[in-house]
């Protein structure tokens, strides 16, 4: 008798409070930064043209095979205006098998692709969870534009890592030429991309 | 002229389950009664048998860390804890002293959260319609916090061999801290609601008792161990982590009745939230990986690695043959062995006992059956 009166106490003294449940579909609560919802492809806003190379090794080492992948030629490097010879043409994850592990964002070499925050893609259509290209860089730049996300540690990112080597031979070169020629040092050391790309066709690698 | 006393008494064989929402899942018992009395149960499993461990096989050690995950769902974190350090022990490496620090912490805060699930869940089990509010509530304060720290609510695939995958936030100390006192006063609303209410104590006190020796030879282990009173905790016994460095008590039972092993993970609640406690004051700064090589391919052999689980004894026997992907994984699933000590338990009982008795072992069906 006490204890069930000492219960209805406890009961009681959350009576006339708030609420802490949420009304879901009309009411949405704000989820954390590092939450993981479904991929998204990133957007290179310097070079105008997704991080994503192609390179495959997400899809190799996703636990479920949900992701496929297709690269080909770049042809923004063709005209010179970006470093990344090859570029991703086809992109296409089942979200249905997507388990939302975060792998795929643990192997990326180019920073490629994140964790977005989008949780709500529910669809009528049957082919409604296969997400191509253009829906995932849209969640990647509305990641992007919410979290202001910037590429993450430059030493860890093989493309940059191999900018910087590319850019430490260049102003090498430039400083072989600068010895001939002084005029063209100042421009080759602080290496802009499109400079680098312009060099970049010149046979190195 | 045929009487009564001619015919055969049969006994009648009871389904209950595997779509029974006091069977915690997809387990279904088929139970033996005369009359309202439970004459032997006979547990049918399987039905949520996924292959865990054959897909362990084909996926390589980072992939694996995935399907511990989803073993035992409610537990995320310490399944994939009970993984790395087998994983760990085969490499031989050892995770610095910060990622253990926080492997416990995310730990035992998981474990506080299985046990708020189990209090909620078995006081439905037995009627009371209320502490399974206090329960999630609390329970959903805690998974803010892993969502905040590892990306996730339940599936976090966090802790890597060697380490975790990252560091924690800057705020990190301060949100515990606070979750601390919240989630404290939140088990000690669910304590005063349940523990002592009368019609709950009828329910649980006597009730699906088993003695120590007979709980030791059926294998149980964790509460279901210690509510009998026998003292075995992997984290005192076969101490790993740095939970040698941590001063707790392991709360055992007298009885090894329901009331027992339900009121032992209340203060096995109460002991977590003073261990999270204690790390945050020792909590050390540093790296939280291991050097060494990204891609997880230890040296050919075995490894036994075991711990402590909310439901017991989680053991995870590894074996590799020198390639990225392992051998064999076997898991010694606590749930599993658990059932073993329930017919012992339920035998002689009533029907709706049956239901308290199964509710107080707290099963997990994704780890019974893998």
């Amino acid at each position: 008798m006490i204890s069930g009166l000492k219960g209805m106490l406890v009961t009681l003294r959350w009576l006339g409070k708030k609420n802490i449940t949420a009304n879901y579909p009309k009411e949405h609560l704000p989820v954390q930064e590092r939450f993981m919802g479904f991929p998204g492809l990133l957007w290179d806003e310097t070079a105008e043209e997704p991080f994503c190379t192609g390179c495959m090794v997400c899809v190799r080492e996703c636990p479920t095979q949900c992701m496929t992948a297709i690269m080909h030629d770049n042809p923004n490097a063709v005209e010179g205006k970006s470093h990344r010879r090859k570029i991703i043409e086809t992109f296409e994850i089942n979200l249905n098998r997507c388990i939302l592990c975060g792998i795929c964002v643990d192997v990326c070499n180019f920073d490629a692709i994140a964790m977005s925050h989008e949780h709500e893609l529910a669809s009528f259509a049957r082919t409604g969870a296969r997400a191509d290209l253009g829906l995932l860089l849209d969640l990647g730049r509305k990641f992007q534009t919410e979290v202001s996300w910037a590429p993450k540690g430059a030493d860890r990112n093989v493309a940059s890592v191999v900018l910087a080597k590319r850019a430490a031979a260049e102003a090498a070169k430039a400083e072989e030429a600068a010895a001939e020629a002084p005029t063209e040092a100042t421009p080759a050391s602080e290496a802009p991309v499109a400079e680098k790309a312009e060099k970049q066709e010149g046979g190195e690698s | 002229m045929t009487t009564e006393s001619q015919f055969e008494t049969v006994d009648m064989m009871l389904n209950m389950g595997p779509q029974h929402p006091a069977t915690h899942g997809v387990f279904r018992m088929v139970l033996k009664v005369d009359g309202e009395k439970v004459i032997d149960v006979i547990p049918h499993i399987g039905y949520l048998h996924r292959g865990t461990e054959r897909l362990a096989e084909v996926e390589t050690y980072g992939q694996v860390i995935t399907l511990f995950d989803r073993v035992d769902y409610i537990a995320n974190l310490n399944n994939e804890l009970a993984f790395v350090r087998a994983g760990e022990q085969i490499m031989e490496v050892e995770a610095p002293e910060r990622a253990q620090y926080i492997r416990v912490i995310l730990a035992e805060l998981n474990r506080v959260a299985s046990h708020l699930l189990f209090i909620g869940t078995y006081a439905i089990d037995l009627g009371a319609m209320t502490p399974v509010m206090y329960g999630f509530r609390e329970r959903e304060r805690i998974q803010n916090l892993f969502e905040h720290v590892t990306g996730a609510r339940m599936m976090h695939n966090y802790m890597r061999i060697g380490g975790v995958k990252a560091d924690v936030p800057d705020d990190f100390v301060p949100w515990v801290r606070q979750l601390i006192g919240e989630v404290r006063k939140g088990v000690e609303e669910c304590d005063k609601l349940l523990s002592t209410n009368e019609v709950f104590l009828g329910r649980t006190r006597g009730v699906g008792v088993i003695d120590g020796p007979t709980a030791i030879s059926c294998g149980l282990t964790g509460p279901s161990l210690r509510g009998s009173g026998v003292a075995y905790d992997v984290r005192k016994d076969d101490p790993y982590e740095i939970y040698p460095y941590l001063n707790y008590k392991v709360p055992v039972g007298e009885n090894g009745d329901c009331w027992d092993r339900y009121y032992l993970r209340m203060l096995e609640c109460y002991e977590s939230l003073s261990m999270i406690e204690q790390c945050l004051d020792q909590f050390p700064e540093g790296p939280i990986m291991a050097a060494g090589r990204r891609i997880a391919r230890p040296p050919a052999g075995e490894v036994f690695s075991h711990s402590e689980n909310p439901r017991g004894d989680l053991g995870v026997y590894l074996v590799s043959d020198g390639t990225d992907k392992p051998y064999r994984v076997k898991i010694r699933p606590p749930s599993f062995c658990n059932l073993v000590g329930l017919a012992t338990m339920t035998r002689g009982s009533y029907i709706a006992d049956a239901v308290a008795i199964l509710g107080s072992l707290d099963i997990v069906l994704g780890e019974v059956d893998r």
